[in-house]
């Protein structure tokens, strides 16, 4: 009987022969990441079990993107904790103030996280890596702790779910709308403790970007891990990063899943996930007549380059409806550049937006872009639950940066397709 | 161990949003955590709910930011432990990891009512429903599970192995 790729990277991360669904192991951690608000504990909670050295400084991420550029003191005083950890045990990859990026795009873009890596991080979203064909989930700032000390970490085995998704993509629809999709058919529970397999025509043909915010977006699904089998795209887009070796893993033909379920995308519009979960999902055209005050571009799942790319081809020589706050959040330093020397800041402000430096602020409703009682977003981000992004009565709406982009022109939901 | 106390019903997929919202991450203190707990699904609950109290939650609880904040801010206002018909993985792994004691009960979570009074024999693996008598059977938890709770959590497990 054969292993799914996630049941391959699991058991080479331990001295076992043989691995089983369900099973609790303990396994080796190639990058261990904490940021400002998670590695507080993990620091407190290492010292605490008598820590003195991490298992490895190359091995520890540590990002202060959430509440950065420091939102208040206690914020400065939690980012302080970690910067003076990081010092005191020459941590590699440490990131703060403008080499600071939000942590899913930056790993990934530095190389700093590979195929076939075991990778846990304190923040949900890093089920995200899954994309370059990595295992790699989030946990607890204790299980920080315990990682950054032993280089290890406990595990229980998930099934796995196959999704085979075929059609090509219509003009205006990506991976976000994929994802929402998915999350829609089987709920926000719908692959609780399970791995989540992304194969199919469709999938081969995905640029990395939207792979990254399909995996991004396992967690909203329950998932402990979303995972793309590598290939030619994952190649070329990790070969001139990675500063050290990979493994490229593939799942057995006879490989066992829990279920698989078949998506024809060819017939996909772009996707709107309506208060207040994620898996409230409809097509953009049954939206209906949804008025907005904010919209914002970026995120973990929706930040990158190509992300601000497509955003700046609609807003190209239009402006935000003005009753519409527009916020742009390039997710790291070099998208930031990148949007700089391509023209694309100069559309945004054009458009009337502010753009944000790389932070994930607004999408927790930490700072940045916080919404007043009654006020609506959409957001090209991950999440939409009571009080996300500010006040518990604002309501938030995710989907694309073309419809974030198109609804900041309309004043409304819209798609592209209206404009 | 026996856990007794009101029973505070929630329905499904509370968010840890909802149990600590993220505005006020900008602190990892117990006790300050403590006094916003499940604000954004009850922002009378920390007011009206006493030590010992038992929360019961619905499929999915816990679900969202990886926030250890979120069981630090359950246990530190009082609340004994958490019965739900299913958790959210990271709020499962970070509750055995840091000693909130959590429970599966489907059975019970459809049947009770909010405010009765309930007792948990964690030993046992029963809950019993004050007054009527009516017992509901808790899911077993797996032996490594059950290790680390003994142990205190797992830091403490770690610095006994590692000895």
């Amino acid at each position: 009987m054969g292993y799914t790729i996630t049941e391959k990277i699991l058991m080479a991360h331990t001295e076992l022969k043989d691995i089983a669904p369900g099973q609790l192991i303990n396994a080796r951690v190639d990058i261990a990441l904490g940021n400002d608000i998670t590695a507080p504990i993990a620091i407190r909670e290492f010292r605490a079990a008598g820590g003195k050295e991490v298992f490895d400084r190359d091995r520890v991420a540590l990002v202060l993107d959430h509440f950065t550029p420091n939102k208040d003191i206690n914020s400065a005083q939690q980012c302080k904790t970690v910067r003076e950890f990081a010092f005191e045990h020459g941590i590699t990859h440490f990131y703060e103030g403008g080499q600071v990026g939000v942590e899913h795009a930056l790993l990934p873009e530095k190389g700093i996280v590979l195929p076939g890596d075991l990778v846990i991080g304190a923040d949900s979203h890093t089920c995200t890596y899954g994309a370059l064909g990595a295992f790699a989930t989030g946990v607890g700032s204790t299980d920080l702790a315990a990682a950054m000390l032993t280089g290890e970490l406990w595990f229980k085995v998930p099934q796995s779910i196959k999704f085979v998704i075929y059609g090509k993509l219509r003009k205006w629809v990506s991976g976000k709308d994929l994802i929402l999709n998915i999350i829609g058919r089987i709920g926000v529970d719908g692959a609780l403790y399970q791995a989540m397999e992304f194969t199919g025509e469709t999938v081969a043909a995905l640029p990395m970007a939207d792979r990254l915010s399909m995996a991004n977006m396992a967690i909203e699904a329950g998932a402990k891990n979303g995972i793309f089998p590598p290939d030619a795209v994952t190649g070329e887009y990790v070969s001139p990063r990675a500063g050290r070796p990979y493994t490229l893993y593939a799942s057995d033909p006879d490989a066992v899943y829990a279920r698989t379920i078949e998506i024809d995308a060819g017939a996909l519009e772009p996707q709107v996930a309506f208060p207040h979960l994620p898996s409230n999902v409809r097509g953009v055209s049954e939206a209906g007549h949804v008025k907005i005050d904010q919209s914002l571009i970026g995120s973990c799942t929706n930040g990158r380059i190509e992300d601000l790319r497509i955003a700046a081809g609609i807003l190209k020589n239009r402006k935000a409806s003005p009753s519409v706050r527009l916020i742009v959040v390039p997710a790291t330093p070099l998208i930031y550049r990148q949007a700089m020397h391509e023209g694309l800041l100069d559309i945004f402000m054009d458009a009337n937006a502010v753009i944000s430096p790389p932070s994930c602020g607004a999408c927790l409703g930490g700072h940045l872009g916080i919404l007043a009682d009654g006020e609506t977003s959409i957001a090209t981000t991950n999440r939409n639950f009571v009080g996300r992004m500010g006040h518990p009565n604002s309501e938030v709406y995710l989907a694309s940066p073309a419809v974030a982009a198109a609804s900041a022109v309309l004043g409304r939901i819209a798609s592209p397709e209206e404009l | 161990m026996i856990f007794k106390g009101n029973v505070w019903k929630f329905g499904d997929n509370i968010d840890t949003d909802a149990i600590i919202p993220a505005r006020y991450l900008n602190t990892s203190d117990p006790a300050q955590l403590a006094r916003h707990c499940m604000e954004d699904a009850d922002p009378d609950f920390v007011n009206r709910m006493k030590p010992g109290d038992i929360i019961v939650g619905g499929e999915n609880f816990g679900c969202g930011s990886s926030r250890e904040h979120a069981p630090i801010a359950i246990k530190a206002a009082g609340i004994s432990c958490v019965v739900a018909k299913s958790f959210a993985r990271i709020f499962y792994r970070n509750a055995f990891n840091m000693g909130l004691p959590i429970f599966e009960s489907a059975a019970l979570a459809d049947a009770i009512a909010d405010g009765k009074e309930i007792a948990i024999d964690s030993a046992g693996g029963t809950i019993t429903v004050s007054g009527s008598g009516r017992t509901f059977t808790i899911s077993p938890i797996p032996p490594f599970m059950e290790q680390l709770i003994a142990d205190g959590g797992l830091m403490r497990h770690i610095a006994k192995t590692r000895k």
